[in-house]
């Protein structure tokens, strides 16, 4: 299982929304592949699929908001 | 250390297209072209940003329409936003692993060019903390709004040049309950849209080290 972590997005910044999840829990992923957007301080930030498989689930639902290090969803 | 960078100005582009170009930009430099500064401008289009909230449309889509504005969504951040003829919407395609991976530092210096280049022209205008863009006293002048893809920036700034601003009564700016303005506006007659790009491209050489 490979988790999906809301990266660091730069000094200051600790937390995100996410704006949008391109996939659903059991889509087939590809490593690389858009699979949601983070957004803060008016700056959108793509998250791509960290590993091939599938999405299995989603910790932060659209329109919620990520900690910085914190867990968005696994793959497996 | 200086960084190389290609400008390209692609005058009045229709939105859809530009933004396909920029994609095109932002995979050239993710795959290890010099970064991009673009110049343009945009007839008149209402985008939505990945937070707009549906009340920031004052009017019915059929309404705007008939006004001769174009609808879109885009991926960056942000609530609704106006583009149109003399407005001057800049794209920086940078490579924010060049300049530390800091988003938050890369917006305040967008903020920077903009009250800098407002200097230019006499204007006293200041970015407001919690609130990106750029305001001259209680009415905004720059908006912001930009998307990161692998550490390369997209979207950017729109400075109201010569914008008729009354299109801006179609919407709430930002999701603001705020007036818009111009350099027009503030100066009383039309500036050349020549020498605003001539300062824009100098002033990000200065604060960007290109």
């Amino acid at each position: 299982m490979t988790k999906i972590i809301l990266p660091e997005l730069g000094e200051g910044i600790t937390k995100a929304t996410i704006a949008c999840w391109h996939a659903k829990i059991g889509d087939s992923l590809k490593k690389g592949q858009d699979l949601c957007e983070a957004v803060t301080d008016k700056a959108s930030f793509v998250i791509e699929a960290p590993a091939t498989g599938k999405l299995k689930s989603i910790s932060v639902d659209q329109g919620q908001e990520g900690l910085v290090g914190g867990l968005l969803g696994t793959i497996e | 250390m200086k960084h190389s960078i290609t400008v390209e100005d692609w005058g009045l582009i229709d939105y859809i297209d530009g933004y396909e170009r920029q994609k095109t930009c932002v995979q050239g430099v993710i795959d290890g072209q010099d970064d991009h500064l673009i110049l343009c401008e945009h007839p008149p289009v209402l985008t939505l940003g990945r937070m707009t909230n549906p009340e920031s449309l004052l009017y019915q889509p059929k309404d705007i329409k008939e006004r001769g504005v174009t609808v879109t969504s885009v991926d960056r951040g942000g609530d609704v936003t106006l583009h149109a003829p003399g407005q001057l919407v800049i794209y920086p395609i940078f490579n924010l692993n060049k300049y530390g991976k800091n988003l938050k530092l890369y917006m305040e210096t967008l903020e920077e060019v903009a009250v800098d280049l407002l200097r230019n022209f006499g204007i006293l205008a200041i970015s407001i903390p919690g609130q990106r863009g750029v305001f001259v006293g209680p009415e905004k002048i720059i908006s912001i709004g930009v998307g990161v893809r692998k550490w390369v920036t997209y979207h950017g700034l729109g400075i109201n040049v010569n914008t008729d601003l009354s299109l801006f009564n179609l919407i709430k700016p930002c999701g603001l309950n705020v007036r818009m303005t111009s350099i027009q506006k503030l100066k009383g007659q039309a500036v050349l849209m020549q020498d605003v790009k001539i300062k824009v491209i100098k002033l990000f050489q200065e604060k960007f080290l290109i």
